[in-house]
């Protein structure tokens, strides 16, 4: 704090601590490449079907099969559709996927967490039902959720909302537990600090206490379990496609594609490459993104 | 340590009971009807006698109990009657699948020994590759060798396992040539049977692949783990004394360091058993093992409710049993830990 005050004397105005953590931030090359690329992807898949105009589930039989052209950059399948289109479309599925659920699990673990650190009356029986979805087997229960509700889901809302729907839900909330546990944490830890006996002494109800003081301080420790819930998100979402329960086969998400050219490794094996790099290099990227926000967020760290 | 045991374990009980009557309730909300795939001319009266004698006419608690005491009752009974002679054969009805007709159990039992074999073995290799990565890493933190480890590391934990498998087999089984030495079968033939050396190499040479993908798995986790909990007690006050006192480098890393890092690290490496047989499902479909995770995939495509609750059900006890394996373990290994 001292430094701080010393600094804004000596040249700058008052700097946003968000700042601080940007600077930290830009010195972990592999945290500025990962943000660098997960932008481009995102750029990629949500504008780039407005530059490459090809519809992805256009069918040219005439095209069938073809590598790497000028034409098809990333070739064709099996049925003439142009992979590039392809991929841009299910990316778009695999990462709105990904951010969305990733918000929920977010939305899910910290409510618990803060409630679960805050309130001592339901603290234990939070923390129980937490511990009861970590004894949970989770990849099995994703694929009877997804076999259970895929019907009246896509009856309700459409075959591709439905199943949005579905994933959403559960991967959200079949992953809020770690952020749950690390927000409560950190908010027991707050409530003990001056800060919060100074802003209760002057009467502050708990609702305005948890937004106004404890929220923003235990931002940092959301901020980077929603990195690695969006890796954890894409990579569920692709297995659910994989094991042909995720999205209807007309509707390709990078895990879809990637289960479709499976039949053809043989004689086509770039068509596999093209959405197994597309996951792994988003996850990667995610990840060392989480990684650089993790020690730009921590201030033991900043301050050297 | 007696009562610490109990404890744990007074806690596991209702946990699991839980879970199962969250797998059943799940499973029971099911809106779809296990007469549906049957031929359409059956007449409504004789749908409604399948109906009963698949027990679908009780209502939901009824059907809640029976399951469970036919899962912790009947089942483990009959298995014990079949190899003890002096108990007698339960006669309440087993656990019959809908999909085969068969027990469940007897279907899961036949099963599991190929998913041990595949799952079990490429735990093992992976542990022994990470404990060594993790140590070395550690003792020469920011080395060369230690940003590989790390980079290899982020690499098994951002490549799914679906994606390094397709990739295994692309490399090893379309692109190598069929005479090469490395090339490797992508189809996991279960009716071999070991009688030669022959049949010994070729199973060798077909569990070469998916224990590979299992294992990357693995050993990026562990290895991080064991890295981490090392560098946290290199720097401790005791290394410090242990070195003063003059103990020869190895004796300071393998005996001092070593065996108090391996405390988390030990915990760990159980915790991630039952999260291996999740993993290993994907795996599984992609090398076409048929063990249980394969099966579970296509009872869930048959809509085979009772295969499905059993299997998750034995997923959740995995998952419960090792939990609890860790924490006595802990336990055990560190004294601290028990006057919580």
């Amino acid at each position: 704090m001292t430094d701080h005050s010393i600094d804004t004397r000596d040249d700058a105005p008052a700097r946003n601590q968000w700042w601080d953590v940007w600077d930290q931030f830009k010195t972990h090359k592999g945290a500025v490449m990962g943000a660098a690329f997960f932008i481009f992807i995102i750029l990629a898949v949500y504008i780039g079907p407005y530059i490459w105009t090809i519809d992805p589930t256009y069918i040219d039989v005439r095209a069938r099969n073809q590598g790497p052209t000028w034409t098809h950059p990333f070739g064709t399948d099996q049925l003439g559709r142009d992979m590039l289109a392809r991929m841009m479309a299910g990316g778009q599925t695999s990462i709105s996927v990904g951010l969305t659920a990733m918000g929920l699990a977010l939305f899910l673990g910290t409510l618990v967490g803060v409630l679960a650190g805050y309130f001592k009356r339901i603290d234990g029986l939070l923390m129980r039902t937490t511990d009861l979805f970590l004894a949970l087997p989770l990849l099995p229960l994703l694929l009877v959720m997804v076999m259970l509700f895929r019907q009246p889901l896509s009856a309700s809302f459409g075959p591709e909302t439905g199943i949005f729907i579905l994933i959403v839900t559960a991967i959200g909330i079949t992953s809020w537990m770690p952020t749950a546990r690390i927000v409560r944490g950190d908010v027991l830890a707050l409530k003990e600090r001056e800060f919060v006996l100074a802003a209760r002494s002057i009467g502050t109800r708990p609702g305005k206490m948890i937004l106004r003081h404890v929220l923003p301080n235990v931002m940092s420790p959301i901020m980077v379990s929603a990195t690695l819930g969006i890796a954890t998100a894409i990579i569920t979402e692709s297995a659910l496609s994989f094991l042909g329960l995720g999205f209807p086969p007309d509707f390709p998400t990078w895990g879809r594609l990637l289960f479709d050219a499976t039949d053809f490794m043989q004689q086509h094996p770039e068509r596999v490459m093209w959405p197994g790099l597309a996951i792994s290099l988003t996850v990667l990227s995610v990840n060392y993104m989480g990684d650089g926000l993790r020690d730009a967020l921590d201030p033991r760290i900043r301050g050297l | 340590m007696l009562t610490y045991t109990l404890r744990r374990l007074m806690t596991a009980i209702p946990t699991l009971i839980l879970i199962s009557l969250i797998i059943f309730l799940l499973l029971d909300l099911a809106p779809g009807d296990p007469t549906a795939q049957l031929p359409l001319t059956i007449p409504p009266e004789v749908r409604e006698q399948i109906r009963q004698s698949l027990g679908l006419g009780e209502p939901v608690h009824i059907r809640y109990f029976l399951w469970l005491k036919q899962m912790i009752w009947t089942e483990p009974m009959f298995y014990l009657s079949e190899s003890a002679s002096w108990i007698n054969t339960p006669d309440a009805p087993r656990l019959i699948s809908w999909q085969t007709r068969a027990p469940v159990l007897d279907t899961i039992f036949e099963r599991l020994p190929q998913t041990m074999m595949v799952v079990g073995l490429a735990y093992i290799v992976g542990v022994l590759i990470a404990l060594p990565i993790g140590i070395i890493s550690a003792y020469k933190q920011y080395s060369v060798f230690d940003q590989a480890g790390t980079f290899v590391s982020m690499i098994g934990f951002s490549i799914p396992p679906f994606f390094s498998g397709v990739l295994m087999i692309i490399l090893f089984t379309v692109m190598m040539p069929n005479d090469s030495f490395w090339w490797f079968p992508s189809i996991y033939d279960t009716t071999l049977v070991i009688d030669s050396w022959e049949n010994f190499g070729k199973q060798v040479r077909q569990m070469v692949l998916p224990v590979m993908v299992l294992a990357l798995q693995t050993t990026a986790q562990i290895s991080r783990f064991m890295r981490a909990s090392m560098l946290d007690n290199l720097n401790q006050d005791y290394v410090r004394t242990a070195r003063a006192k003059g103990m020869t480098e190895s004796v300071v890393v393998m005996r001092h360091v070593l065996r108090n890092s391996m405390i988390p690290v030990v915990t760990v490496i159980a915790l991630g058993i039952p999260a291996i047989f999740g993993g290993a499902i994907i795996t599984e479909q992609i090398f076409k093992v048929n063990g249980i995770g394969q099966l579970l995939i296509v009872s869930i495509q048959a809509s085979d409710v009772p295969m499905v609750q059993t299997l998750t059900f034995i997923f959740a006890v995995l998952i419960v049993f090792f939990n609890l394996i860790a924490d006595i373990l802990y336990g055990i290994l560190d004294p601290r830990i028990r006057y919580d």
